[in-house]
């Protein structure tokens, strides 16, 4: 049996062992509770668009931003009431997913 | 004409086309370090067993001046050959011609020689080396891997299927070696993705090189589709010779024999597993000291080692071992190792090959990362591979065996054949702790010192659960025995159950939790 820098411990209910830990387990990541008020790109794609400016408020269902993705225009709607606080991208920008951009309250 | 000059022109014409792209062609495909078509097929089959088929095959592309071109053998190699006396049927792409692009000749030569493989019940290996559909063929060039896709599918559990990447292998091409049973990577040579670098640049701006996004490491350490790794191609060729040895021709057959032989010395059975139940140790070595020669070959060596697959011989006969690895992740059962054994037992299920399974996990890796990504879908599917399995089914439960991982782990309840327990074995719904917290709540809850009160009684749980014999009370387990029984036992229960029958009601196919 090798030792390496990798050994580690794995809680479990009924105990702790020592083990080898994989970097797909070291590099997990923490759950974070999902914002509404955080529009965040659920695709990789190009911003064509923007439709709202900052302090303008917005209903459900409106349209914020045009993301263009896989040969596809995706227009992503708003879904609280609120005003926009920060608009975190520009138009031409390239996102990736998972990117925030718009912030609202 | 005079047969001698007609055999004369024969031989140009064979020395034009073995030439494939030509001279210039072939010193950058070796600038590459990367061997030809044909000298890989020469270097993989016995030798002088290749037969060759569709050598003066051309493409009949008429679009974008492709009618001036002339593409030897239209890019790739196939036909039939042995391998340690075993017909296999084989295909090369050429990348010294178009860059193997993928054309309807060629796509035609690849299916020609995959029909004959099924029909004739052999072997199939497929050397990937190419850039990716001939655009200039158009629809053409999708109907051909399509055509591929279909018959790697029909295939599937009838004759094995060998994939070998030596070269690009990009887009929807992908999917041939994705359907078939093992792939084979090289560092540095072999390149697999669905978007290449281009486009991820081009859509998202991130830049990354071909060989840290689809990279024969990358595939065997991230993604799980590759099944071995080799730093060369002769590497790569002798693990597939190896592998060879292990399978059989097809699925009305048995993998060939080999005489018997013991396990090396210097495995000490007995003293492989630490007194401590919380110390880890590695499984290999339990199954490298059971089997002949002591000879484990491996699959899948570098991905979720958490869970240990690959064949080894006992009384010289193939088996497919199945085994938690407690030095890696605690052994746990999660979505990747999941789906690494579920995938073999399916494997060994199809090709007759007998399977055995070493237990010792502490359960399901908690955790909100493993519940999102589908655990439960994931994890069912290692129950349906071992309850659908008809092949001879041995389990041995080493030491832990707790709950859920209990049940998934090759158990009576899934129809295993014969269960074993070693001593060291602990069988029971929960760990010690969590039980002893559940069922002795009120009495730790009300006790003048909790904590005392809680060790008292995990001790006890502990002395009457964690251990064989209450299974064994119940015939869950067949017999609990000595480490250094395993060996003798395992070859009894494999010859006793070398016909084994199971009947299966009829249906069409089963739905398992892809």
């Amino acid at each position: 049996m090798e030792e390496n820098d990798n050994m580690g411990t794995i809680n479990f209910p009924m105990g702790n062992f020592k083990t080898r830990l994989s970097p797909k387990f070291k590099n997990r990541k923490q759950y974070q509770p999902v914002n509404p008020m955080n529009i965040i790109s659920f695709i990789p794609g190009t911003i064509m668009d923007i439709l709202v400016k900052p302090g303008q408020k917005v209903e459900k269902g409106d349209d914020l931003i045009i993301l263009s993705a896989m040969k596809m225009q995706n227009r992503l709607k708003c879904h609280v009431k609120g005003k926009i606080k920060k608009i975190c991208i520009e138009k031409g920008d390239k996102v990736s997913k998972g990117t925030l951009l718009i912030e609202i309250e | 004409m005079p047969l001698d000059r007609k055999i004369r022109e024969l031989h140009e014409k064979r020395g034009k086309a073995f030439l494939g792209g030509g001279e210039k062609a072939i010193e950058k495909q070796k600038a590459l370090g990367k061997r030809t078509a044909r000298e890989r097929i020469m270097s993989l089959l016995d030798e002088g067993s290749f037969s060759e088929y569709d050598l003066f095959v051309e493409h009949d592309a008429r679009d974008f001046d492709m009618d001036k071109k002339s593409l030897p053998s239209d890019g790739v190699i196939i036909g039939t050959g042995t391998i340690y006396g075993a017909s296999v049927a084989i295909f090369a792409q050429d990348f010294t011609v178009a860059g193997g692009s993928l054309g309807l000749m060629h796509s035609r030569k690849i299916t020609k020689i995959m029909d004959h493989a099924l029909k004739m019940r052999m072997p199939l290996i497929g050397i990937n080396d190419s850039g990716g559909a001939r655009i200039q063929e158009g629809v053409n060039s999708l109907a051909g891997y399509g055509e591929i896709f279909f018959r790697n599918t029909i295939s599937s559990g009838v004759i094995p299927q060998i994939s070998v990447i030596l070269g690009p292998c990009a887009g929807g091409a992908v999917y041939s070696p994705a359907l078939t049973d093992f792939v084979f990577m090289v560092d540095n040579i072999s390149k697999m993705f669905i978007t290449g670098p281009e486009v991820i640049k081009t859509v998202l701006g991130e830049e990354i090189s071909m060989e840290d996004l689809g990279g024969a490491r990358v595939h065997n350490e991230i993604t799980g589709n590759a099944h071995f790794f080799a730093l060369s191609e002769e590497q790569c060729f002798d693990q597939i010779k190896k592998l060879i040895t292990f399978i059989p021709l097809n699925n009305q057959r048995k993998a060939k024999s080999f005489e018997t032989s013991e396990p090396k010395p210097g495995y000490d059975i007995a003293h492989i597993i630490p007194d401590d139940p919380t110390l880890p140790y590695d499984v290999k070595e339990v199954i490298r000291a059971i089997i002949d020669d002591s000879d484990f070959f491996e699959i899948q060596e570098m991905w979720a080692k958490n869970m240990v697959i690959g064949f080894g011989r006992m009384g010289g006969r193939t088996v497919g071992f199945v085994a938690n690895q407690p030095i890696e992740m605690a052994g746990v059962l999660d979505v990747d190792s999941s789906d690494k054994a579920a995938r073999f037992i399916r494997y060994c299920d199809a090709f007759n090959i007998p399977i055995i399974t070493f237990v010792d996990l502490p359960g399901y890796l908690p955790g909100v990362d493993q519940e999102y990504a589908g655990v439960i879908r994931h994890g069912a599917k290692l129950l349906y591979s071992y309850s659908e399995a008809t092949v001879p089914k041995i389990t041995v439960i080493l030491r832990k065996a707790y709950g859920g991982g209990y049940i998934a782990m090759g158990s009576r309840h899934l129809r295993a054949d014969f269960v074993f327990a070693w001593p060291t074995a602990e069988i029971a719904v929960m760990g010690p702790e969590g039980a002893a917290n559940i069922i002795f709540r009120k009495e730790i809850m009300s006790s003048d010192d909790p904590d005392e009160m809680r060790r008292q009684k995990v001790a006890e749980y502990k002395a009457k659960f964690a251990n064989p014999y209450v299974a064994a009370s119940r015939g869950y387990v067949d017999a609990v025995i000595e480490p250094s029984e395993t060996r003798k036992l395992l070859l009894h229960s494999l010859e006793i159950s070398e016909n084994k029958v199971v009947t299966m009601p009829d249906k069409k196919h089963g739905i398992p939790p892809f």
